[in-house]
């Protein structure tokens, strides 16, 4: 055999029985699984054959999924009646909603939209998702539970609609669950996803987002990952936006023991647009990975990312991103900008951003600075009689301004803005 | 109501302040001078309570209490106030809620009633007017795209609304043009009163003309080798610097 041919090295022994197990989920179940069993079985062959992904895979370097595969996750039991507590966390929004608790809809909870078609029960496959490349999502796709379709029709305005996951798995059961979700807007629609992801206890909650945003429409995505500190949320989002359309999001990332939100957007018509602005404020010995792919296929559309990190204790935070241009798209205009600050001297923050550019009239420009809070502004800020205490929450507020202020939509940055104050108070004695 | 005695101070080790002697009392302003790198800024600081200045020796004391001793922001609360020779930036901190903040953590320390937007902002909205400042101002981040002036009469502004008892300005006057130094000079003047002080640390005798003090020092090699009135300050632009510190020795 030659040297080129060689074999990739196996995986570990724990990633192998970590795949075994959800393999032999996807055999027990495959008969009563809902939805295209053609497209699971695709899956579940990918993920056969792929396996969880390990750190020798580049996209997954600095991320290793080392504890979740040491964990052993049951079938999530019929729906727990009281979610009040969760509950109660939600913003007070007079929005639908769509909630899901420990990955099944519950109709009870529900406020389903009437400016927008919702197709729920059995997962919304899409045709943006590629689990041959990503395993997480070939996971997903092979054990695929509920999700929401959601459809806006032509030159409708839907206004805000609120999906969200209630998790609750215990230490000594815990469970997974792999929603499926497709969000499709049509020519000049607008929609505001409010995407809220809270829980209790130790579960997996892997999510797979396939969102086509068509000519002229807009979609904002904000995103609230609150999983409980013990929890694993590992979510793939595919955007993929035509001609003059906007696919504007931003991510907060405060909770989870190990996360990840991989966003892969791709501008396929002229004059599209990307935001992907993302805030990840991490303590304790949290984990947490924003990876992104921006493929610029069509000329003259512009993507922004502005990713922001707070981390205290010995979190560590993760940034990856890649912008890729194609030959055709010329007058590309793609920023990104990655900031960490580092509160405490055993956190730490791998950043990788990549410029993959084939075409040759581009603006496209990347950053990234990792510092501690500034001891002249704290110092300025104390000489006016702020307290140091203070003083630093209005410093590590400021920080994330740049990333929240393009964020338009007034409730849903309260609600994320409510959810930062809250993690600042946790994570300050 | 300011009482330094034998005031040393080294930076990185290095002795920057070697014996100060100074008395501000209440109702007086007093203008430190000296040649660059003779300590002036030091003894700002180490008034105002920054970090990496470290004291070796002597005393100072505001209203009796070991200031020394204090955080900033509790030298803030007692009635000190800084105006920074280079005022930071702030970028993400709105200037009028960093105002706000400061002046209410302010009066909680001093067991005072915070004030709420509406009165404080009918308060905010005067002294900016009176500092012939853009409102604009309020809105905009602290000191982020301000030119040099704006920062100074940024300073001021801060000065007004936290109406300190003893002001200290670190070479307040560089880096203005006439029209900006009579408002930031207007701006101390109109603070003066026989209950407040302040201490202008100035490298030119230009800004005296302004703020017309009581007191001169001439501030040399870490320690203060003349004090007179404001004639001082005259004869200092007239001879230099030079002439002062030999006549000293």
């Amino acid at each position: 055999m030659s040297a080129l041919a060689r074999p990739r090295a196996l995986p570990p022994a724990w990633s192998q029985d970590a795949a075994a197990a959800f393999v032999a989920r996807y055999d027990g179940l495959r008969v009563r699984l809902p939805g295209d069993s053609t497209m699971r079985a695709a899956g579940a062959a990918t993920f056969i054959a792929r396996g969880l992904p390990g750190v020798r895979d580049e996209a997954w370097h600095f991320t290793s999924l080392r504890p979740l595969a040491e964990t052993r996750f049951a079938e999530p039991l019929t729906p727990v009646a009281d979610c009040a507590a969760m509950l109660a966390r939600l913003p007070s929004l007079d929005a639908p909603r769509l909630v899901f608790v420990d990955g099944r809809f519950r109709d009870d909870l529900s406020v389903v939209p009437t400016q927008a078609a919702v197709r729920v029960g059995g997962p919304a496959y899409g045709a943006l998702a590629k689990p041959e490349r990503e395993p997480m999502v070939a996971l997903n796709t092979m054990l695929a539970g509920d999700g929401a379709a959601i459809e806006v029709a032509e030159g409708v305005d839907a206004g805000a609609l609120l999906l969200v996951s209630l998790g609750s798995g215990t230490a000594e059961r815990p469970v997974a669950f792999h929603p499926r979700h497709s969000v499709h807007l049509g020519a000049g629609a607008r929609l505001t996803l409010l995407d809220i992801a809270l829980g209790e206890g130790t579960y997996l909650h892997n999510p797979v987002f396939e969102l086509a945003v068509a000519a002229s429409a807009t979609l904002t995505h904000l995103r609230l990952q609150d999983e409980s500190a013990a929890a694993f949320h590992v979510s793939t989002v595919y955007a993929e936006v035509a001609a003059a359309g906007t696919y504007d999001s931003f991510a907060l990332t405060l909770g989870g023991k190990l996360a990840r939100m991989e966003v892969h957007a791709t501008l396929a018509g002229p004059g599209a647009s990307a935001h992907l602005n993302a805030a990840q404020l991490l303590g304790g010995s949290q984990h947490a990975d924003f990876t992104t792919v921006v493929s610029h296929v069509a000329p003259s559309c512009a993507s922004r990312q502005t990713v922001k990190n707070v981390l205290t204790g010995r979190s560590r935070g993760v940034f990856q991103g890649k912008i890729e241009v194609a030959r055709d798209a010329q007058k590309t205009d793609g920023y990104q900008m990655n900031q960490a600050l580092l509160l405490s001297p055993d956190a730490e923050i791998d950043s990788k951003p990549e410029l993959e550019i084939f075409a040759d009239d581009v603006k496209c420009s990347h950053g990234a600075t990792v510092g501690e809070l500034d001891t002249e502004q704290l110092f300025y800020l104390r000489s006016r009689g702020v307290p140091q205490d203070v003083a630093r929450a209005m410093l590590v507020r400021a920080f994330l301004t740049e990333a929240l202020d393009p964020i338009t939509h007034e409730a849903g940055r309260a609600m994320l803005e409510a959810a930062i104050e809250a993690w600042w108070e946790r994570h300050t004695p | 109501m300011l009482k330094i005695e034998g005031l040393m101070a080294s930076v990185d080790g290095k002795q920057i302040l070697k014996g100060i002697d100074l008395v501000v009392p209440s109702g007086e302003v007093h203008a430190i001078m000296g040649p660059n790198g003779s300590g002036k800024s030091t003894l700002s600081y180490v008034l105002s309570g920054r970090d990496g200045y470290e004291v070796t020796g002597g005393t100072a004391t505001f209203e009796g209490q070991d200031l020394l001793n204090m955080e900033p922001e509790a030298r803030a609360a007692a009635g000190v106030f800084l105006a920074f020779q280079y005022p930071v930036e702030l970028p993400g901190v709105n200037n009028a809620n960093f105002l706000r903040t400061a002046l209410n953590a302010q009066r909680r320390a001093r067991g005072e009633a915070e004030l709420d937007a509406v009165q404080f902002l009918k308060l905010a909205r005067a002294e900016t007017k009176r500092l012939s400042m853009p409102d604009d101002m309020l809105k905009r981040n602290v000191n982020v795209g301000f030119s040099g002036g704006e920062k100074k009469r940024n300073e001021v502004l801060q000065m007004a609304i936290l109406r300190p008892k003893l002001a200290i300005l670190d070479e307040t006057d560089s880096g203005l043009d006439i029209d900006a130094l009579k408002i930031v000079a207007d701006g101390v003047n109109a603070l003066r009163s026989p209950q407040t002080s302040a201490l202008v640390i100035t490298h030119y005798q230009r800004l005296l003309d302004y703020i017309v003090p009581d007191r001169v020092h001439v501030l040399a090699g870490g320690r203060i080798i003349r004090s007179g009135g404001p004639e001082l300050a005259l004869a200092l632009e007239a001879s230099g610097y030079a002439a002062v510190i030999a006549d000293a020795a």
